[in-house]
């Protein structure tokens, strides 16, 4: 009857009792005596059981402060989805054919300028993640006009062409807001750009100049005149307003190539018609002065005009990177973004729907888990009531797991969270029934016990594997296309599934073994229900 | 002793009267499509004051704004959902101030979604990507748990077999809801069928593991005998995990809110038909596969099981 091969520790601790069997020793009593040399491991255990529960206890409560030790700083508390507390989702797509190959960076450029803009939505708790290739998933949890948002998020972002002196360079410093006298009003000052590396006022040698393109001049950069910045504009009182002298509408193209004269690396611009007019006229007359590339109303270019630009194109150069100058000529193209992106789906929430939503789902899960548990109780007696306690201290831990990581609870995730309750039931009826065959087929009841846990491991082990399997590809479904809902299910189940082991195995055991050793009971068959 | 196995026919007969009409109400019917999948908006409004319009009156004001397909459902007495075609934010806000003016506003936006419809076909085609390969990974899983067990290939099969069941259950179910409750197929149904794939799998096993286990214990005897003696022994186990999981999913379903409840009762479907197939299915199809009964299928007699 030995299983051919053995699997796991708790078939090694069914050893002993196997062999007594089948020796013939007859050394394993009710009350446990031969046992106690082993059982007193369990004493242990249930000390780290409790201090276990006690520690997820403690994050479980409403009250939990969060942990602030040292460089860790973190509250701690429940992560609701957006169908709980309402809110907005949207996806954006990469409005380009299908192919047009877009990198990893580009993407990751985008989320970073979407996050940048819709963290200046004062929205808490935001989420902006890249799903797929070419998708941007953003998520904005209690906001309250949808519409705003989804323009604050699609905008491509305003690009300027001030007038600017040499003294304004102190603008590249701390994301300052410009003042223009072009278009809207200024947003807020959360509003960040992440520009790429920009010069700021200390190095002025390295500012970058504008020459036109056609032209044989010199367009070194060491030609650059050194101006030593005097003043701070911010602290002046009445905040100076720019002149916008064109726009990007007014851009057609902007691109990286190498300066035919120096090879240096420039970022090539071409203007419209109308807009070369005006740059030839502006140029023309501000020679040697500087003209400010103002994105979103942050300064990310200033480059010295070095020369009258006539054509309508012009190279920007400043000892540029390629990176540098393929960031910039992004930008130009742009607006901020490295891609354009569209809308492809949007989805609200109502604050009322998701309220509502989860105090009946939280209703449900408490009466699920009493009828559950009153269902043990009464069919599998006594070690029905321990797997009752194990299956509390399996709802505490997995909960204090949710708020730790933390996984944004959803609706379905609250389903899958539910549903892993009679998952965890799942292994203790395996080994309970069990435990009752051995019994019937006339083992002694510790016997019965280790050869109920032993056994029914390899079905528990397999099941729930195939569970974790099938959470594994829910989870990457969910997750290329940014379906929160499916990664959410699938998050919250596989948890259950994993704490369920350990609380239907682990603690069920320990606290059967204790029990016993110290209820010291003598023929109770039928507190096993047998 | 239950003699399951003998009458294994028959219960792959329930299964079909079960399966059958499902793959007709598919056929006449298709699967209704939630706008996850074939791109869409959804507007779900609260009338404040208690007094919705009517339905009709909804659809002549969208076909006014010229949004096309208009749909239009009543939930609840103070709610309604409105479906069309794809529609951006302003239109909706368009939407918004003309329902106010012209019904007994004002009114609250419960719900508003609004899918592409590239987006929509993608999902829908890596969704059965998804259960594709979640087959193949389990079957991979089984072949590998199994596989001191002779054609341990088979057990994995099996399983995927009675996993297929518990599939054609649940879209049979939900073409034939969806047609006449308005049941739709969006993301949440997906995450349920996912799930009841899982699950089915899960209960399949502890019936092959019982087989396993049995093979090695009793090498006499004959396999029919030992598969229905092993079915028999998980019994008290299936039901009253089947038991448990139907309490917590009953619950969900009694108390938990109308937007999980399409969710919920396809996980109770399908999780009453997975425990049912790993039974009367799963196992007995090993049976039929170490007798090749299928010799048997075509002729006179058809069943030496019946």
């Amino acid at each position: 009857m030995l299983p051919s091969h053995l699997h796991n520790e708790y078939n090694q601790s069914a050893l002993p009792a196997l062999r007594g069997r089948q020796s013939g020793v007859a050394g394993f009593s009710w009350n446990g005596e031969p046992y106690h040399q082993m059982s007193q491991r369990y004493p242990l255990r249930l000390i780290l059981i409790l201090i276990l529960v006690a520690a997820a206890v403690w994050i479980v409560l409403p009250t939990n402060p969060g942990i602030h030790i040292g460089s860790i700083d973190r509250d701690i508390k429940v992560v609701r989805g957006l169908d709980l507390q309402g809110g907005l989702r949207v996806l954006l797509e990469a409005d380009l054919p299908e192919e047009t190959e877009i990198t990893s960076d580009q993407m990751n450029t985008v989320r970073n300028i979407v996050e940048n803009r819709v963290n200046g939505l004062g929205v808490t708790e935001p989420i902006v993640q890249v799903a797929g290739s070419r998708r941007i998933l953003v998520e904005l949890p209690g906001i309250g006009n949808p519409e705003d948002a989804v323009d604050t998020i699609k905008e491509t972002g305003l690009l300027e062409f001030v007038e600017m002196t040499s003294s304004d360079f102190a603008y590249f410093q701390g994301d300052q807001v410009l003042l223009t006298d072009f278009g809207r009003p200024v947003p807020s000052p959360t509003l960040v750009i992440e520009a790429s590396e920009t010069p700021t006022s200390t190095e002025v040698e390295n500012s970058p100049t504008i020459t036109s393109s056609t032209t044989e001049g010199t367009t070194d950069a060491d030609a650059t005149p050194t101006i030593q910045v005097t003043q701070t504009p911010s602290s002046s009182p009445t905040p100076r307003v720019f002149h916008t002298v064109l726009t990007g509408a007014q851009l057609k193209h902007a691109f990286v190539t190498q300066h035919p004269n120096t090879n240096e690396i420039v970022v090539a611009i071409e203007f419209s018609e109308e807009g070369g007019q005006i740059f030839s006229d502006y140029t023309s007359a501000h020679v040697g002065e500087v003209l400010g590339i103002v994105l979103d109303k942050r300064l990310i270019s200033a480059p010295f005009i070095n020369e009258p630009i006539t054509e309508g194109s012009a190279f920007i150069s400043g000892s540029f990177t390629y990176e540098d100058a393929n960031s910039l000529a992004i930008q130009l193209r742009y607006g901020a973004l490295p891609v354009p992106m569209k809308v492809v789906e949007s989805k609200t929430v109502g604050p009322t729907l998701g309220q509502d939503s989860l105090d009946k789902s939280t209703i449900a899960g408490v009466i699920g888990l009493g009828v559950v548990m009153a269902f043990m109780a009464l069919y599998y007696r006594l070690p029905g009531v321990l797997a009752d306690l194990a299956l509390l201290v399996y709802a505490t831990i997995t909960f204090a797991l949710f708020k730790l990581i933390p996984v944004t609870l959803t609706l379905p995730g609250i389903a899958g969270f539910v549903l892993s309750i009679g998952v965890a039931v799942d292994a203790n009826v395996l080994i309970f029934e069990r435990m009752k065959e051995e019994l019937r087929a006339g083992r002694r009841l510790y016997q019965a016990i280790d050869l109920g846990f032993s056994r029914a491991w390899p079905s528990i082990r397999d099941s729930n594997l195939s569970t974790l399997i099938t959470c594994g590809i829910l989870y990457w479904f969910g997750n290329t296309f940014g379906a929160s809902i499916v990664k959410g299910f699938s998050v919250t189940l596989a948890l259950g599934v994993m704490v369920s082991l350990f609380t239907a195995i682990t603690v069920t055991r320990t606290f059967l073994h204790l029990v016993l050793d110290n209820i010291r009971l003598t023929e109770h068959p039928r507190w096993f229900g047998v | 002793m239950l003699n399951i196995v003998g009458r294994r026919y028959w219960y792959f007969g329930l299964s079909l009267l079960v399966i059958i009409p499902g793959m007709i109400a598919l056929a006449l019917w298709g699967l209704p499509l939630a706008i996850d999948f074939t791109g869409g908006s959804l507007l779900e409004i609260r009338f404040d004051s208690g007094d919705p319009p009517a339905p009709a009156e909804v659809v002549d004001l969208y076909e006014e704004l010229e949004v096309g397909d208009a749909l239009v459902q009543s939930a609840g007495t103070t709610d309604i959902v409105a479906r069309s075609k794809h529609i951006d934010e302003a239109t909706k806000t368009t939407i918004l101030s003309e329902m106010e003016k012209r019904f007994s506003g004002p009114i609250t936006v419960l719900r508003f979604d609004s899918v592409g419809p590239s987006v929509g076909a993608e999902v829908a085609q890596r969704a059965m990507g998804a259960v594709g390969l979640a087959a193949v990974g389990i079957l991979a899983y089984i072949t590998y748990a199994f596989r001191g067990v002779p054609h341990a290939f088979r057990y994995g099969l099996a399983a995927i077999i009675a996993m297929l069941h518990d599939v054609a259950v649940v879209v049979g179910v939900e073409a034939f809801f969806g047609h006449f409750l308005g049941w739709e197929v969006d993301a949440l149904f997906l995450t349920a069928l996912l799930t009841v794939i899982g699950f089915s799998v899960h209960d399949s096993i502890v019936v092959f593991d019982r087989i396993r286990e049995n093979q090695r214990i009793h090498r006499r005897l004959d396999f029919e005998t030992l598969v229905n003696h092993s079915i028999v022994q998980t019994l008290d186990r299936s039901i009253n995990t089947q038991l448990t999981v139907m309490l917590t999913l009953l619950a969900l379903l009694l108390f938990g809110g109308v937007t999980t409840r399409h969710f919920v009762a396809i996980l109770l479907i399908g999780v009453f038909s997975g425990t049912y197939s790993s039974i009367f299915n799963a196992a007995p199809i090993l049976v039929v596969w170490e007798n090749q009964e299928w010799r048997w299928w075509f002729r006179r007699n058809r069943v030496k099981a019946g």
